[in-house]
């Protein structure tokens, strides 16, 4: 086993890494504000892909698929927000997770419906196939977009966050929503954004992720399981939490799949367990935060 | 036209009726104490203005608008401010960003730094903490804070929930003084106290509520001077 290949393999869990950390994201925003576990966020994923798939082909250009996708889920999580979780937010917590839960379902039927059982291709666009020799060994140049993209989200997402009006509004409306009703700040209107944005962060892994795989309508459950993995281990509500558990779930899984492919599904739970058990409220996580 | 005025507000919590028919009107520029013994519904009948609570009816006009049927939101625009009785500075917040919290409703209509600057020569202890976290301040500091934060956009009126409670007495001389000042600039305030004595010596009315309604109102000095009233209501 050598130095190289070690490396490829390492890398190739950073992309797959940084995939979970856009819908991780999500999952977790979505979480920390409305204290919704959107149970449909893998879905979301999958809805992403077949939409980045379906602009792509229409227009054909990835790029309009990369970049109308995440615009259009998003607007669709907002209106899934607006009419189907918002009513639901009075009552018991159960509820919209039991909603999303089914909302899952029949987006994965409707996909099926529209787009049939089989997997699609997803190309790579010409512009980024191939490899790049960085030193170290060969990399495939669409994972090294991949990383760079998901690196641009973040620090889009932090600056945002950090700097802005709207980020301080979402900071504090995670923490104290009543008091910023109290300081005249329509709730409503942000949980709706947020909800956005995290549908639109996960569709947006679906893109980047179709062309490392293929499409096809169950892809989401897979994806939802490993974000779920990854918010447990970060800390559910985390965003730096988020971002190193998923790169480190996508690490672990890849490096095990060179050394014991049969272990590679196991060994998230195994993490998970093991910080559960050390850190039960995640590695970033505060203690005492359902 | 009275600045607020409550009439006949019924409130609940579940199958609790705690608010039964409680009227009241705060003029606008005077300081109005509302007392009473605990439990008797001082902060309920705040949260209710506020639009806070889960079911009140009856009246609640601000400025001749009515309140009940708006979203909470809505208040603050008004010139409605309120600090909480437990203050509720946000973790994870500088005291700055706790500050601009205030300044939010009014989307960039009031220049963030000039405010910030004025703010914090009428709270010095705050001027030199603007960058620390919110919730490491001392509790007389996160009420200086949360009342500091309720005032930045300059309200109409404010209802203050025991601001008094659990500060240093030089604390609580400053802050009756800054109440007193911003009387003087036209500020209509609503003062729940425990501290009687000093709420008294401070308002221009007072108003005792009892097992949800209004048992009592004159001035308050008038109140201050009867001692029996306030045995019979105040008592702890
Ligand atoms: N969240 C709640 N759920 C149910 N009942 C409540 C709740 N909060 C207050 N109450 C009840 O409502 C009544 C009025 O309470 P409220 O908090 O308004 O009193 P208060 O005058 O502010 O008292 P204190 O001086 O102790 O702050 C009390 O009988 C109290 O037990
Ligand atoms: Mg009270």
């Amino acid at each position: 086993m050598d130095a190289e290949l070690i490396a490829m393999q390492l890398f190739s869990g950073v992309a797959l890494g940084a995939i979970l950390v856009m819908v991780a994201l999500g999952l977790s925003i979505i979480f920390g504000m409305l204290g919704v576990v959107n149970f449909a966020h893998g879905a979301l994923f999958m809805v992403g892909a077949y939409a980045g798939l379906y602009v792509a082909t229409l227009t054909g250009s990835f790029w309009w698929g990369l970049l109308i996708a995440p615009l259009a889920v998003g607007a669709f999580g907002m209106l899934i927000e607006r009419v189907l979780i918002r009513p639901l937010y009075k009552r018991s917590v159960d509820d919209p997770l039991l909603l999303t839960f089914g909302l899952g379902y029949v987006l994965v039927e409707s996909v099926r419906i529209a787009f049939g059982n089989e997997g699609m291709p997803f190309p790579t666009p010409p512009e980024l196939s191939g490899v790049a020799d960085l030193g170290i060994g060969y990399f495939p140049i669409y994972r090294l977009f991949v990383v760079g993209v998901v690196a641009v989200v973040l620090v889009l997402l932090w600056l945002g966050l950090e700097k802005t009006r709207f980020g301080l509004i979402v900071r504090a409306g995670a923490r104290d929503p009543q008091i910023m009703r109290v300081l005249g700040v329509d709730v409503a209107k942000v949980w709706l954004m947020v909800f956005g944005l995290g549908v639109g962060l996960t569709a947006l892994g679906g893109v980047l992720a179709a062309p490392m795989r293929s499409v096809d309508p169950e892809m989401g459950a897979l994806v939802l399981a490993e974000a779920f993995v990854v918010t447990v281990i970060g800390g559910m509500g985390s965003l730096v939490g988020a971002v190193v558990a998923g790169l480190l779930i996508g690490i672990a899984v890849s490096m095990t799949a060179l050394f014991a492919p049969e272990m590679a599904t196991i060994v998230m739970f195994a993490l998970m367990a093991l910080v559960l058990l050390i850190r039960p409220q995640g590695l970033f996580g505060k203690p005492g935060r359902a | 036209m009275a600045m607020l005025e409550i009439e006949e507000l019924n409130a609940w919590y579940g199958a609790s009726h705690v608010l039964h028919g409680l009227s009241l009107a705060v003029e606008p520029g005077e300081i109005v104490a509302l007392v009473g013994r605990n439990g008797a519904g001082k902060t309920t009948t705040i949260r209710s203005v506020m639009g806070l609570m889960p079911k009140a009816t009856g009246s609640v006009r601000f400025a001749g608008t009515e309140l009940l049927t708006l979203p909470a939101h809505a208040r603050f625009r008004l010139g409605l401010a309120y600090v909480p009785e437990e203050r509720r500075i946000v973790p994870g917040l500088s005291v700055r960003e706790n500050l601009q919290l205030g300044l939010l409703a009014a989307g960039g209509r009031i220049d963030e730094r000039a405010a910030i600057d004025e703010i914090a020569r009428t709270f010095p202890r705050l001027k030199e903490r603007l960058d620390q976290q919110g919730v490491t301040l001392s509790g007389g500091e996160q009420q200086m804070l949360a009342i500091a934060r309720a005032m930045i956009a300059g309200p109409r009126m404010i209802l203050l929930d025991e601001p008094s409670e659990g500060i240093m007495p030089v604390l609580v001389e400053e802050m009756g003084a800054l109440f007193r000042r911003l009387r003087d600039e036209g500020v209509t305030l609503l003062l729940v106290e425990q501290n009687v004595e000093w709420a008294l010596r401070l308002a221009d009315r007072a108003v005792i509520i009892d097992q949800g309604e209004i048992v009592h109102s004159s001035s308050a000095a008038a109140l201050l001077a009867d001692k029996a009233i306030q045995e019979r209501y105040c008592a702890v």
